[in-house]
């Protein structure tokens, strides 16, 4: 099998498997997962799951402190506990879990970790210049340090795709190390490969390798500001790169789709996936996460249509 | 309010149990007893012998049907003799296709009651029937009512003419698509036919029937008898019957190719497998298991082109065994009417009890065997999938068309021992080449005598593409135009 070299940067070599993926078998294997029927309990369990993996997204340029404490309470509760007293069988609903991170820009790190402090729910700060990492390698790390002594438990960072498509391995390597020392034990790492810009599933096997190898303890689809963000096909190939390196390893990597999931039939075919292709101790928000804007609310929808046999109104639910 | 939480705040795993998701039996209305269907009526055997039609998932009673003996198989070929002299060799092709168009349509509208009634009578999963034979079954007849108003087109500067009235027999692995392959090309071809489909699944075909009538196709142009061995002997021994196309063993084509040969009829046969899946250390790995899979597992492993030699490179077999067993686990086995199943029942009690007693005997002969360890409903025809490796090609599993989901495992170091060893069986159906070289796959595949050569793909069918066998898998080819020509004469 061909491999790839790379110095680790205090002594030692290590190779990175470069291996063909076949990329109509790939597509097809992951519309297989879409025919799956999850239905009754099997479904309100994923819905709820669903919820808990959530990192609740807000990276917009117009983001206000507002509409920041807004997010980081609706993240703490999704929904009021006796909201539902009111509707048929309320007993029956089921206890709406938090979701398991808010993710933001690096200025608005400070603002979030007050309100999420003590709340369980972690705080992921999109860094190294997110979303293009076209700045100085400096300035990058500077930016991680800052998200990181201002409270983020999470830094989501962009690989180097200009380094990466040119063949420069190495140096994309060396900067997610870097990231990496400064994360140390007080912030998880998310590696987003920005798969939209790598296009090939050759390459997209490549880098979740190379990032899992640096150091990653996720591996994470797209920043969102790319089309096209998370596809089935795409997440298949990072699922099966993180199977093969826990095979390897005896590492457990998480994995985050990030971008254009939108709706509860979509998130549970990726649970389905997750299920199938890596098992039951990847479906937990320790594991696997949705970066996601838009999904909880039809979470909370469908939750409804389940309990209550009626579609709730899209009112029901403050935005997010 | 205490309320039931579906998931434990940090806890490490969680398991996702699939809750049944069955497909509902109501779109189909079983009649008590099936009968024959004749000059475009429905009726009973002469002697109204029935059989029994038994649901595989549950080993229970589905319906009755008619058995037809000799008497019926007179009345049917005469209707159709009727048919082809006064209607349908008369009618302009263009007429003979729009009928061909309608089945197909209708059978698009219908398909959901095609789907369920197909799973219910052989045992394959509801999202095989949904997804694979019923569409594939409307795209034929489609594909071949194109070719009806151009059939002097099939062979370049002669004429072409029909032959008359065509016998048919087909399988059980997939009763509807089958009964679709022989059809159409024929009709097309301006040929009246007489169908027996097999024993164990003759409903898909009795409703298709119903499907010529809805497409009011002139009474006699297609019947069906229904019953065992003896009415397809009945078929093959009457004098009127200009050609036989039958699919099924290569034991049973044998015996049809020589009562053929002795009374001057035309005979196509499509008969066993063993087929050699070839995996090099270059392929796309997670990909090529998904084809090994598919090649074998599907449809419970009764496909006669199914990939059940896998030949793997020596230096990834660890590797590809490894990733097998865990996906093999991970195939859902149980009741066909649930959309979440993937491996469904085998088709017959007598299917069930022959797959048995080969493993059985297979693994006598030493090796290492590996089956599934998901559970199996506790009644009905149920196998596990499993494989078979550390045995040779002189071995029971590697010889034996075993007609199940049962896959044996030999490795190889060098093309030239893949090709030696694909080619060492007295089939010929099918082969699967994986690897990401396109060079090596064209070296590879003019070397292998099959008829069908599937890269980087396995099991992967269109009604334009030519199937069948070198060898012990037949004779002639089902599909596009080369489908077409057995039910032709050329004039010069």
């Amino acid at each position: 099998m061909p491999t790839i070299g790379l110095k680790i940067p205090h002594g030692g070599k290590v190779s990175i498997p470069y291996y063909p993926i076949d990329m109509v078998n790939v597509e097809e294997r992951a519309k297989s997962f879409t025919t799956r029927s999850i239905k009754n309990a099997a479904k309100l369990e994923a819905l709820c799951l669903a919820i808990s993996m959530t990192d609740l997204t807000t990276l917009e340029g117009a983001d206000t402190p507002g509409k920041i404490t807004q997010l980081c309470h609706k993240a703490i509760q999704p929904m009021p506990e006796s909201y539902v007293l009111g509707f048929k069988n309320a007993a029956d609903f089921p206890a709406i879990p938090h979701v398991a991170a808010v993710c933001v820009y690096p200025a608005m790190v400070p603002l979030a970790a007050e309100i999420l402090q003590g709340s369980g729910v972690e705080l992921a700060a999109v860094s190294t210049a997110f979303p293009s990492g076209q700045l100085d390698f400096a300035l990058k790390l500077k930016d991680v340090k800052k998200c990181v002594q201002g409270g983020a438990t999470e830094i989501d960072m962009v690989i180097n795709r200009g380094a990466f498509l040119s063949g420069r391995y190495q140096k994309v390597f060396d900067e997610i190390i870097a990231v990496k020392d400064i994360c140390g034990e007080r912030a998880h790492l998310k590696v987003i490969l920005e798969t939209g810009e790598l296009i090939t599933y050759d390459k997209i096997r490549l880098a979740s390798w190379l990032a899992m190898q640096a150091g990653a303890d996720f591996i994470k689809t797209s920043t969102g500001k790319i089309q096209p963000a998370a596809t089935m096909p795409v997440t298949l190939v990072m699922l099966q790169a993180i199977w093969d390196y826990y095979c390897e390893t005896g590492k457990m990597i998480g994995m985050k789709p990030a971008g254009g999931i939108k709706t509860s039939k979509q998130a549970i075919h990726y649970l389905v996936m997750v299920n199938e292709i890596l098992g039951a101790e990847w479906l937990t928000p320790k594991m696997f996460r949705f970066g996601a804007s838009s999904l909880l609310n039809d979470l909370l929808r469908q939750i409804f249509k389940q309990i209550t046999g009626q579609y709730a109104n899209d009112e029901l639910f403050s935005v997010d | 309010m205490t309320r039931k939480k579906m998931i434990k705040k940090g806890s490490s795993s969680s398991t996702f149990t699939y809750a049944p998701a069955l497909e509902s039996s109501a779109l189909v209305k079983l009649k008590k007893g099936h009968q024959l269907f004749i000059n475009g009526r429905f009726v009973p055997a002469a002697d109204h012998t029935t059989m029994n039609s038994i649901n595989p998932a549950t080993g229970k009673l589905l319906t009755k049907f008619s058995v037809a003996k000799k008497r019926d198989a007179d009345k049917a070929v005469q209707a159709a003799t009727k048919a082809y002299h006064n209607v349908w060799s008369k009618m302009p092709g263009i007429e003979r296709g729009k009928y061909l168009f309608r089945i197909s349509r209708i059978l698009q509208i219908r398909a959901k009651e095609f789907a369920v009634l197909e799973s219910l009578d052989s045992g394959k999963p509801i999202k095989e029937s949904r997804d694979f034979d019923i569409p594939l079954a409307a795209a034929h007849f489609f594909y071949y009512a194109g070719w009806a108003d151009k059939l002097n087109y099939c062979v370049p500067g002669q004429q072409v003419s029909s032959l008359g009235v065509v016998g048919q027999i087909i399988p059980w692995n997939f009763p509807l698509l089958m009964a679709a392959w022989k059809i159409a090309p024929a009709l097309a071809a301006g040929n009246c036919v007489v169908l027996k489909p097999a024993e164990t699944t003759p409903l898909t075909a009795l409703l298709l029937a119903e499907v010529c009538q809805e497409a009011e196709l002139p009474p006699g142009v297609v019947n069906i008898i229904t019953g065992p061995a003896t009415t397809g002997q009945a078929l093959v021994n009457h004098p009127a019957i200009k050609k036989i196309a039958f699919t099924g063993s290569t034991e049973v084509g044998k015996l049809i190719a020589k009562t053929c040969a002795e009374q001057g009829k035309l005979v196509t046969l499509e008969l066993g497998g063993k087929s050699a899946n070839i995996v090099f250390e270059d392929a796309a790995i997670d990909q090529a298991i998904e084809g090994i899979v598919n090649g074998i597992y599907f449809n419970q492993g009764q496909v006669c082109c199914a990939g059940s030699r896998l030949l793997v490179e020596e230096s990834i077999q660890e590797t590809i065994i490894k990733k097998l067993k865990r996906r093999i686990n991970t195939l859902r086995i149980g009741d066909p009417m649930d959309k979440n199943t993937d491996i469904g029942a085998i088709n017959s009690a007598e299917q069930f009890q022959k797959i048995k007693k080969l493993v059985k005997a297979g693994k006598a002969e030493g090796g290492y065997f590996y089956e599934s360890t998901s559970p199996l409903p506790s009644v009905g025809f149920f196998h596990r999938p499993c494989f078979i490796s550390q045995q040779s090609s002189a071995n029971l599993l590697n010889r034996v068309e075993v007609f199940g989901p049962v896959l044996s495992i030999q490795s190889f170091r060098t093309p030239d021992e893949a090709i030696a060893k694909a080619n060492d069986t007295p089939y010929g159906l099918a082969a699967g080449i994986w690897s990401d070289k396109g060079s090596k796959i064209q070296h590879i595949a003019q070397a292998l005598k099959a008829g069908v050569i599937w890269a980087n793909t396995y099991n992967k069918f269109d009604p334009a593409a030519p199937f069948g066998g070198y060898k012990e898998s037949g004779i002639g080819r089902e599909g596009g135009l080369h489908g077409l020509l057995p039910y032709l004469e050329i004039k010069s």
